[in-house]
């Protein structure tokens, strides 16, 4: 992965800029000694490692903003990190750079349940929100499968989806407001507790913005008085094509499930032989999960089931008990830890509208036999939202840059059939260099005037989500 | 001249660019009232940017011309069963325009309704634009698929913008399934701090309530509360008796379930037509539910109408009443939806100048020359 040269300049004044971080840092939140940093030289990507020049933690908004203005004065660049989590090497750093990790900003700053919103600093991890609020029997919708990890500010980086998100919307759907601190460590406040503010949307480009746009170090959340119960039906299809016919047919009829998930032939037979979670030997499985009061539940299931039968489902699996449920769910969920156990492998997650999803899936297994290396297929069915995981062995010599090709062209279709490079994880580093193949010259230009505006000199996680080549001249100024 | 491509509208804009010349956007007409006063020395249309390019029901998304009316969107999605999510309001009754509304209007304005509550706003549903900027740019955001994070949200960022951003030539939206039946619990007679706190109960409840309004005034003159429920037919009839049981406290309810009286009670509170025929200035201040009745109490020479469970107030107040010094001590916003020059009274609450100078910063980008809806946002 082509990194931008580190600034010579910036590393020969290591010692100064760690002394100004250190008069208004506590000690040990300034960390700078090699070893110590090595635990922030990836994230989740664990493929591409740098080490940064110096990490930060502070405890406030008003650390923030102190460090900001430090770095904002030296010209030093800031990556900022909330758990480490991304898959697309949001967080990656530079040898240059200054990490700043958020993680030990973690409090819930305010509950208010009559107007259903709470406020917490961005390092509180995505489930610990829906424990703070869990007695009272809310939660926060927005679910990524990282969720005991993740962070709130890397949510709102990355605009986090999850398996609900059909019916609860993502990230953005659910932030009304955040604090948000510039590159030059101005804090401004942008939404709030309420539902429309005036002016532009800034909120809605900040979500999602990659870090790129300023640090955000509170969040305001919108939660949701849980439903009444859930439960969900398994279905086994012949062929992929049917599966994706059923779900089509599901979402027409006016039935909308909480969670559409759906799994491949390869996926089913490693999540069987790795969770032992009683999935048919099936092309294609589905898991369909409608939420409310038993009767709605049943009279849901009810309708989702006749239009199964119409497609010959080889099983038709209800969940009768909340054993029953779990035991359904648990293969999905072991999904990533199966297919781990068996090699190394990269989780790509384009969208692509519904419709492809047979298209789409035949290509890929034509993919996968031209590069030799096998891939399995989970995928959030509703929304069109893929994960293809491309296996591969990080000790064998070119099967990295295999793995890549395979997974780009694959994004490639995605794309070519009207969807997109990601659906969930965000540009990073890693489909950075593919950004030209969903979006013309001008429109990346539109977006980084974005940037522009909120960090002229280009110093946050400038080497993110647009190529290189595109930034360039942006970034050496 | 009219514009019928994207590739008109760049022509245009470039052409006007070159020239400084100011351009006022239009698109059905019906919103031109909202917004500051803007210079313009022409005006672009883009009510010939019509058509649907593309309605995949099973994918649950539309994609349709800027100039699209609004109407012809919602039939197409109601042959299928669909809907758009956020109920947007009509603003001709109100505002006493004549003309159709079209997608892009929708679009530029954000405009919601009453589902806002639940559903989200316009900008929650819009998963795609294309647009032109004020330098003849043709510009592309997002995409046809409602889960999407490639690169910035631009979306979200020109709906509202109000044009001063780009044009809007093409919106795409994820879109919902219509309801088979609604419900509508009404209670007569709540002081609007009671009604509040019952709106607010009923959507801390696990009954999915689509629309929580309370107004002071009703068609028998009387306060009424207003809580709406949809869904498939036995679903609805569950969740609307557990809320009357819920809110028993609040006194005797009703419920109405005839479908075009709950239709029409609605777009009653959606278009704010209590207020169309009557004098006076409009007012739309957004807070948080609870700080709704305080709101009310600091405007006592005003009427009122509360949505989304009391966190939306419009208020009639007499003509030219500068509300905002009323509302001091209170967060949220407020905009002067109806009244006399708009240049008079400053329509929206002050800024923050680090927001402000971020809004000028990029208006500046997208826009160098100022000639998109000048002024329109303050």
């Amino acid at each position: 992965m082509e990194m931008p040269t580190p600034d010579i300049r910036i590393m020969n004044q290591k010692s100064q800029i760690v002394q100004l971080l250190q008069e208004v840092l506590p000690k040990e939140a300034v960390i700078f000694e090699p070893r110590e940093l090595h635990a922030y030289e990836c994230d989740a990507l664990t493929a591409y490692k740098c080490p940064p020049m110096i990490v930060v933690l502070p405890s406030s908004t008003q650390e923030v903003s102190a460090v900001l203005k430090i770095c904002h004065a030296q010209g030093v660049p800031v990556v900022p990190r909330g758990s480490g989590t991304s898959l697309a090497g949001g967080a990656l750093p530079t040898e240059d750079c200054v990490i700043l990790g958020v993680a030990r900003m973690n409090a819930v700053l305010e509950t208010n349940y009559d107007d259903r919103y709470i406020r917490v600093q961005s390092g509180r991890t995505n489930l610990s929100v829906t424990g703070a609020v869990e007695e009272h029997d809310f939660f926060y919708a927005p679910d990524p499968s990282s969720q005991l990890a993740c962070a709130i500010a890397g949510n709102v980086a990355m605009n986090s989806g999850g398996a609900h998100c059909l019916k609860y919307g993502v990230t953005t759907n659910n932030l009304l407001g955040v604090t948000l601190v510039m590159m030059d460590g101005e804090v401004v406040e942008i939404g709030g507790a309420y539902l429309d503010s005036s002016g532009l949307d800034l909120l809605g480009v900040i979500c999602g913005s990659e870090g790129q746009l300023g640090v955000v170090t509170e969040a305001t959340l919108r939660i949701l008085r849980k439903p009444e119960g859930a439960r969900p039906v398994l279905m086994g299809f012949d062929s992929n094509e049917v599966a994706g016919a059923c779900v089509s047919d599901i979402i027409k009829a006016g039935v909308l499930p909480v969670a559409i998930e759906f799994m491949d032939r390869p996926c089913v037979e490693a999540v069987e032989d790795f969770a032992k979670a009683g999935y048919p030997t099936a092309e294609a499985v589905l898991i369909v999960e409608v939420e409310g009061s038993d009767a709605e539940i049943d009279d849901q299931l009810d309708k989702i089931k006749k239009i199964a039968l119409k497609h010959n489902p080889v099983e038709l699996r209800e969940s009768k008990s909340a054993d029953e449920s779990a035991a359904i769910w648990a293969g999905r969920k072991a999904a990533f830890g199966a297919m781990g156990r068996i090699n190394d492998y990269m989780c790509l997650d384009g969208t692509i509208p519904v419709n492809e999803l047979p298209l789409v899936l035949r290509r890929i297994g034509e993919m996968s036999k031209k590069y030799g290396l096998k891939v399995a297929n989970v995928f959030h069915a509703g929304d069109g939202n893929m994960h293809p995981l491309i296996l591969f062995d990080a000790n064998k010599p070119g099967d990295l840059e295999l793995c890549e090709a395979f997974g780009a062209e694959v994004l490639k279709l995605c794309v070519e059939v009207g969807g997109c490079l990601t659906g969930e994880h965000g540009v990073g580093v890693e489909k950075r260099d593919l950004m030209l193949t969903q979006y013309s010259m001008d429109d990346l230009e539109a977006q980084m005037r974005v940037k522009d505006v909120f960090d002229p000199k280009w110093l946050l996680n400038a080497a993110k989500v647009f190529p290189l080549s595109c930034s360039n001249e942006r970034r050496a100024k | 001249m009219t514009l019928k491509t994207e590739t008109d509208v760049a022509k245009f804009i470039g052409d006007a660019n070159a020239k400084v010349r100011k351009l006022r956007i239009v698109g059905g007409g019906t919103r031109q009232q909202l917004g500051k006063d803007c210079e313009s020395d022409a005006a672009l249309s883009t009510a010939a940017l019509t058509g649907i390019s593309l309605y995949e029901p099973s994918a649950l998304t539309i994609v349709a011309g800027a100039g699209t009316p609004l109407a012809d969107i919602q039939e197409a999605l109601a042959v299928e069963g669909q809907r758009l999510p956020f109920e947007p309001m009509d603003h001709r009754s109100l505002l006493g325009s004549t003309g159709t509304p079209t997608i892009g209007g929708v679009v530029a304005c954000n405009i919601s309704g009453p589902a806002r509550i639940q559903a989200g706003a316009c900008r929650d549903s819009l998963i795609g634009v294309c647009l032109v900027d004020g330098t003849g740019t043709v510009i592309k955001n997002g995409g046809r698929v409602m889960k999407n994070v490639t690169g910035y949200d631009l979306v979200k960022l020109m709906a509202g913008s109000m044009g001063t951003l780009g044009v809007l030539t093409e919106v795409a939206f994820k879109v919902l399934p219509a309801p088979e039946t609604t419900a509508v619990l009404l209670l007569e007679g709540l002081t609007d701090v009671s009604a509040v706190q019952a709106l607010s109960k009923a959507l801390c409840s696990p009954y999915e309530v689509s629309g929580a309004a309370h107004v002071q005034k009703g068609l028998d003159g009387v306060p009424v509360t207003m809580i709406r429920i949809e869904g498939f037919e036995k679903s609805v009839a569950y969740r609307i008796s557990q809320l009357q049981n819920l809110l028993a406290d609040y006194g005797e309810s009703a419920i109405e379930t005839d479908p075009e009286r709950t239709k029409a009670g609605w777009k009653w509170v959606r278009d704010v037509e209590g207020f169309s025929d009557r004098l006076g200035d409009v007012w739309r201040i957004s807070v948080k539910p609870v700080d709704g009745p305080k709101v009310a109490k600091n405007l006592p020479y005003a009427d009122c109408l509360f949505d989304w469970g009391g966190g939306l107030i419009w208020a009639l107040v007499p003509e030219k009443t500068d509300i905002r010094k009323d509302l001091q001590g209170i967060s949220g916003f407020a905009e002067r939806v109806r009244g006399g020059a708009q240049d008079t009274v400053p329509a929206r609450l002050a800024q923050n100048p680090i927001v402000a100078k971020i809004e000028q910063g990029l208006r500046a980008k997208f826009d160098p020359n100022e000639i998109l809806n000048t002024g329109i946002m303050g």
